[in-house]
């Protein structure tokens, strides 16, 4: 332990504790702009500086570890100052429409402006001036509002290992962008959405797909199903001011209702048609020689990272759609046959913790039905946004039941939201299928957990299947090498593109730097999740009677011809960067 | 490959031989022609001159008469320089057409060619180098090799007590002594900041690391500094060996060189010494059998002043942008590639060799109670003798500007100097005697830097000096922290807004405030002190600033917007040529009677003035 | 359009110079500023195609890899002018008014600093120290140096060049 002291008084804190680790720990607060802890931490902005006693100039607290006999003040005069100063150079060049930002009332940068009392922009000056892309279906890029903080950049290269963006030029000039400026649709970008997760500003934010929604619940010859992925209703409360980690399937099925939708279904039903086709897959593969290891490909934003870098590999990927487009499918085909629909007039909304959904869904073959599978993709945040709009009251709404047929769906289903999910929901129907009996294994604790990168080895009655969990794309990059270099020895791979898997989605609620630092928050979601499958009455996949019956009634085997058309796509290589 | 003893055997035949170089009584028959090939005499086409003498004495078939490049002679003003020895004759200015007269006259009769002899301040005739007042005050220790020998052969190093040093700290000494006799000898940190060498080179041998660099800093990046780079041209080989002492003395055995690409000659003078250190096995795996192993390799940069940074220097080495790295960690316990790295300046190699064969006692006992040594400044702006001084710590400003710089050309007032370019501050007339070390330059506001002194006449305004400083340094900074990126922007904004005539009251305030905060909060060492030249203007020249401000005048008439441009009706003869060339039509006046300038109209582009054949119009 | 029959080979945009270049070194990612330098010289500035052979080379992002390019100023992204003039704006020149040289050649070629004339002709670049301080104020024009330089000087070369086919 060291003690020091903080503005007078006594604090110990575990060795290595940076200064700012240890003033929270003393209920003092100290700004920060830049810093995101564990992956940008070079201290740039200046927002965090403090005094150390016998030190020259000021220390800057994210970064700098305690040390036994300091003595730190975090609110002279001068602090103060500089910090303002440091604030009042980056409101001289920000584009400060405030009313008119996504991320109004969110936003970090807006937040200290109320904090140090801004009543005036002190400098007047120059502005850098750049072009909004809006090309990609998924991001939004405007530099304008961009103060420079990088922790999109840290997050891209160093989180996600790609890079599609960075610092360029310098100085003044200096700007965040990608290779010539070109839009990030034309790039190595993944659509991850990551960067919008980092973002403390209204730099990075979705395309939006609301407009589009609003407009087909106001067309009356339209007929509007939502369907909601795992991961939303485990963080949707967050927009509200609720817990992390507070399941609000009931609110959020209301809340849907109230807007108007006329049916809700649960994408968590079209997670159990994942499974069954690609545990089916699978095992074709492990008994009749196929393509190993098999990369599971329910992450759109992995799906892309293998196209663009890896396009050798393309054969190891499954070849199952996501499971709000297999939903899609369904809904487009089966449901609409059963209900006397025409498939024509259903538009399907997707609510998705992920931003590159909006991507997948605009991607050839993925419209087995004759029309898209999906309509629209809005995420967390979206939805959010549309409650407020409707100025529905979400914390004191009633809970609802998804709308049957398509509503029940199993536990394992739930934990697709979260790293390890799906393979451990693939495991449970894949250990049955392969032993040949009922195997009672339910829960595969190897795979479960935070760490980018898991490996477990699953002893299925004598038969061993080897298994690799990753999130995050720079640890995919490591399977995917190792795969390559031909030193893989396991036989099934989970990758899910974002670190921690969809609860951490680049459509989830943005949370702060401060929060991201000191709340477990994929813990919590995650933990939701698992509560909701040990819940759950049917908890593995093959054994959902809807299922059932779809395969009964209308697509026959799975993995078979039918069940192919519709629930099955296509992958192709990509070019990086689409240069001139 | 050469043993230790054929070395010894070079030193001792090439001394004897390159005698006449040091002695104006050498016993020798031979003549050796020397011309300055350094960047300002080379861009003044002293390579022609070479070739000329070369193909003169070829065609006539003269012996005994060699031609020999050498570096800098420090005089750039008066070059392409030539000397002639043993006999030291010095000529200046020399063109390729004179080559002829020198080697007839000179060469062949003994007699001096006077009209190319130079022209001291006093208007004496000088003949030889040291006779200049300009050489009088110097004292020669980093630059010693320089202007004396071929910086390209390897053998005349050799001659004049090359690897020496090395042969003496490989083989009779501690890499602990090596570092309490550099300690001792009180040589501090030439690129500007002056941290003790020593002092450095104990922390990165203390340093834990199973690898460690050694790392030369030849960025230098200072506008209106050329010492590292003369020296590199001059003597590549005395920065090599100091790299490899310091290699031997830290427990390191890789360097890096990190020169600015466009430092052509010096990158490409460099090279060849290591490459022919290397034929000669001075370079390498187990030099001279002591067990000591030194690789060296030369790095580009790309023109980013900030460079000069260490930090953003092992950035930039790395192949990444030149962003300086927040300290702690130093680079001596995490450096390059993360492994312990000492980073020193040119001029500071330059003075290892000597200090560890004359002893630290030696170099103590030059300079200052708290600077040791010599410093070389680059001496330019406003001063008759613009070239590369070596002077010991403690001469006066007014030493190097008046007796060592020849004072102020045409007939002009001095007004300041700059030191620390734009990290530093300026020198008013009253601190002229301040004998010039580390701490007295900081007392009064401005920084050794590393060593660009660039004199002002009263020709030169001020806040004009301010913002061309400032913007430098936003052109310079690397954007990564906010103070340095945005505030300098905006300090140079309002220096703009001033020098445009929109001054208001208050600005000098937000100015000094905004610089303090910039120094404060800035990450690195140059958006720290890029408010230096901003605050030692207002400091010494407040009512410049005020004038500026309240009257809208810029009393040195450089700031164009605030410049009135009148007729002096003395001497207007009224020619009329002013009116025809006025692209405004804003001057009036018969022809034969005096012509007026409406202010309202004028835009003042100058035309007029230039334009005028009696003089009669000012700006 | 996703281009579906590329297999990435880069086969269509090989270029023998750089393959040259890129040969040279090694593939370590320390080697980029090296490289740059030298494609800088070899092209007179970097090239795209370059860009993306180093990305590939160095397997480095090409955004990183234009954050490189566009930091150092040595570095250019269009090719100069048949006649690069360099006004050199370090202190000792600056002092000396080599800012009033620089404002003529724009003046004269209606370019303004980093851009080239219309034609290709000249291009415009204002240095930092060239280290001929003693020949201040300096210009330089495809690495020749003018010393001691005057706006009449400047206008002389100007004219020279201008009238040359």
């Amino acid at each position: 332990m060291v003690s020091l002291t903080i503005n007078g008084r006594k604090v110990e804190v575990e060795e290595g504790t940076t200064i700012l680790e240890a003033a929270r720990k003393a209920s003092i607060d100290i700004p920060t702009l830049c810093f995101l802890k564990d992956i940008n931490e070079f201290g740039d902005c200046r927002m965090c500086v403090v005094e150390v006693e016998g030190r020259r100039g000021f220390a800057t607290s994210c970064i700098q570890k305690v040390e036994e006999g300091m003595v730190v003040r975090t609110n002279t005069p001068a602090v103060i100052e500089a910090r303002r100063t440091v604030l009042d150079l980056i409101l001289s060049n920000h584009d400060r429409d405030c009313l008119t930002c996504t991320r109004n009332g969110t936003c970090e940068l807006q937040k200290l402006a109320e904090e140090f009392y801004v009543n005036e922009i002190k400098y007047k000056g120059e502005r850098n001036k750049h072009q909004i892309d809006d090309k990609s279906p998924s991001i939004v890029r405007d530099f304008n509002k961009c103060i420079l903080c990088r922790r999109c950049v840290a997050t891209c290269k160093n989180v996600q290992g790609i890079g599609a963006i960075d610092c360029t030029e310098r100085g003044f000039s200096s700007t965040i962008s990608t290779y010539n400026d070109m839009s990030l649709n034309d790039v190595n970008c993944t659509f991850c959405g990551q960067c919008i997760e980092a973002c403390p500003v209204g730099a990075l934010r979705e395309k939006d797909g609301t407009a589009a929604v609003w407009e087909a619940l106001g067309d009356e010859d339209k007929y509007v199903i939502a369907q909601t992925a795992p991961a939303v209703r485990v963080a949707l409360g967050e927009e509200f001011g609720m817990e992390i980690g507070t399941n609000v399937k009931g609110k959020m099925v209301s809340s849907l209702k109230h807007l108007g939708f006329d049916k809700v279904f649960d994408t968590n039903t079209g997670a159990d048609f994942t499974i069954m086709e690609e545990a089916t897959e699978f095992i074709d593969r492990f008994t009749n020689g196929g393509t190993l290891p098999m990369l599971t490909s329910c992450s759109p934003g992995w799906v892309r990272f293998l196209e663009l870098n890896y396009p050798e590999l393309i054969p190891n990927l499954s070849s199952c759609k996501s499971p709000h487009q297999m939903f899609g499918a369904i809904i487009k085909s089966y449901y609409a046959r059963k209900n006397n629909i025409d498939p024509s007039k259903i538009f399907v909304v997707s609510v998705m913790p992920c931003i590159a959904k909006k991507y997948e869904r605009t991607r050839d073959d993925e419209n087995g039905t004759g029309y898209d599978d999906v309509d629209a993709v809005i995420t967390t945040r979206e939805l959010a946004r549309m409650i407020k709009q409707a100025h529905i009251n979400f914390k004191t709404l009633e809970d609802s039941e998804f709308d049957d047929p398509m509503g029940e769906a199993t536990g394992a289903a739930a934990i697709f939201g979260t790293t390890g999910g799906v393979m451990e929901a693939a495991l449970r129907t894949v250990a049955e299928k392969v032993t040949g009996n009922s195997f009672g294994k339910l829960e595969y604790e190897d795979v479960r957990g935070g760490q980018g990168i898991k490996r477990a080895i699953i002893d299925l009655n004598g038969k061993e299947v080897k298994v690799v969990v990753a999130s995050g794309l720079k640890n995919a990059r490591t399977i995917l090498e190792e795969i390559k270099s031909g030193k893989a020895d396991y036989q099934f791979v989970e990758i899910m593109a974002c670190p921690g898997g969809c609860v951490m989605g680049g459509g989830q609620p943005i949370r702060t730097s401060k929060e991201r630092a000191t709340i477990d928050i994929r813990g919590k979601r995650a933990a939701a999740l698992y509560s909701i499958d040990e819940k759950s009455t049917i908890r593995k996949s093959h054994e959902n009677p809807i299922l059932k019956k779809i395969y009964a009634e209308y697509l026959g085997e799975p993995g078979g011809h039918k069940a192919h058309e519709l629930l099955h796509t296509s992958y192709s290589p990509k070019e990086k960067y689409r240069l001139g | 490959m050469k043993t230790l003893d054929e070395i010894r055997k070079i030193r001792e035949t090439k001394r004897k031989e390159l005698d006449l170089r040091v002695n104006t009584a050498a016993d020798t028959r031979e003549k050796h022609i020397l011309v300055c090939h350094g960047t300002g005499c080379t861009s003044s086409k002293s390579p022609l001159i070479i070739d000329t003498f070369r193909k003169i004495l070829a065609e006539k078939n003269i012996e005994n008469v060699r031609v020999i490049q050498t570096g800098c002679f420090g005089l750039c003003a008066k070059g392409p320089i030539v000397i002639i020895r043993p006999e030291d004759i010095f000529y200046a200015m020399v063109k390729p057409e004179d080559c002829e007269e020198i080697i007839e006259k000179h060469i062949q009769k003994g007699e001096i060619v006077e009209r190319l002899l130079c022209k001291d301040i006093d208007n004496t005739t000088v003949k030889k180098l040291d006779e200049l007042n300009f050489y009088k005050k110097q004292k020669r220790i980093a630059l010693k090799n320089c202007g004396v020998i071929d910086p390209e052969n390897i053998d005349e190093y050799i001659a004049f007590d090359g690897y020496k040093a090395l042969e003496k700290v490989l083989f009779s000494m501690t890499p602990d002594e090596v570092i309490e006799t550099v300690s001792e000898s009180g040589l501090r940190g030439r690129g500007g900041a002056g941290f003790p060498t020593g002092k450095k080179w104990a922390l990165t041998r203390a340093a834990k690391g199973d690898q460690k660099y050694v790392v030369c800093n030849a960025d230098e990046g200072d506008p209106g500094a050329f010492m590292d780079r003369s020296i590199l041209e001059g003597d590549p080989h005395c920065v090599l060996e100091a790299m490899m002492i310091a290699g031997f003395a830290i427990g390191a055995n890789h360097g890096y060189i990190y020169v600015r690409a466009e430092y052509p000659i010096a990158v490409q003078r460099f090279q060849k010494a290591i490459d022919d250190a290397k034929k000669y096995g001075i370079l390498g795996k187990n030099i001279w059998n002591s067990g000591f192993d030194f690789e060296c390799e030369v790095r580009l940069g790309a023109g980013a002043f900030v460079c000069g940074e260490e930090t953003a220097l092992l950035e930039s080495i790395e192949g990444r942008r030149g962003q300086p790295r927040l300290k702690p960690p130093y680079p001596a316990n995490e450096g390059l590639f993360g492994k312990p790295t000492l980073i020193n300046n040119v001029e500071t190699y330059a003075n290892i060799t000597k200090i560890i064969l004359n002893g630290a006692e030696w170099y103590s006992s030059i300079g200052t109670e708290g600077s040791k040594g010599t410093k070389v400044f680059a001496l330019g702006g406003n001063v008759n003798n613009i070239g590369l001084v070596e002077v010991p710590m403690g001469v006066t400003l007014r030493e190097i500007v008046f007796d060592i710089g020849g004072g102020i050309p045409n007939g002009r007032k001095f007004k300041a100097a700059q030191t620390g370019g734009p990290s530093g501050g300026c020198i008013t007339e009253e601190h002229l005697d301040t004998p010039i070390d580390y701490e007295s330059l900081k007392a009064i506001g401005s920084m050794m830097g590393s060593g660009g002194l660039i004199i002002m006449d009263d020709s030169k305004c001020m806040v004009n000096l301010a913002k061309f400083y400032l913007g430098f340094t936003v052109d310079e900074s690397c954007g990564k922290c906010t103070p340095c990126r945005i505030g300098t922007k905006r300090l140079l904004e309002i220096l703009e807004k001033i020098t445009d005539g929109k001054g208001e009251d208050g600005d000098i305030e937000k100015l000094e405030r905004l610089c303090a905060n910039i120094q404060k909060a800035s990450v690195c060492g140059l958006g720290q002190t890029a408010p230096n030249p901003v605050l030692s203007t207002i400091k010494y020249f407040r009512e410049e600033y005020r004038e500026h401000i309240d009257h809208k005048e810029c009393r040195a008439g450089e700031c164009k917007a605030l410049m009135k441009v009148t007729i002096d009706p003395e001497l207007c003869k009224g020619c009329g040529l002013c009116k025809r060339n006025c692209p405004v039509d804003a001057i009036s006046g018969e022809i034969k009677q005096t012509h007026v300038i409406d202010q309202d109209k004028c835009i003042k582009c100058g035309t007029c003035i230039s334009k005028c054949p009696f003089h009669a119009i000012k700006g | 359009m996703e281009n579906k029959k590329c297999e990435g080979c880069s086969e269509c945009n090989k270029d023998p110079d750089m393959e040259k270049i890129l040969s040279e070194y090694k593939q370590e990612k320390d080697n980029l500023i090296q490289i740059l330098n030298e494609v800088q010289e070899h092209y007179g500035y970097i090239p795209e195609h370059a860009q993306k052979a180093i990305s590939e080379y160095l397997s480095i992002p090409m955004a990183e890899i234009y954050g490189v390019v566009t930091f150092y100023s040595r570095f250019t992204l269009k090719p100069k002018g048949k006649y690069h003039i360099a006004v050199c704006l370090g202190t000792a020149c600056f002092v000396k008014g080599s800012e009033k040289i620089l404002d003529r050649v724009k003046e004269r070629l209606k370019i303004d600093v980093g851009e080239t004339t219309k034609d290709g002709k000249f291009s415009l670049e204002a240095t930092r120290c060239i280290g001929a301080c003693g020949l201040a104020p300096v210009f330089t024009v495809n690495g020749e140096v003018y010393g001691k330089a005057t706006v009449k000087m400047m206008d002389e070369v100007l004219d020279k060049f201008i009238a040359e086919n």
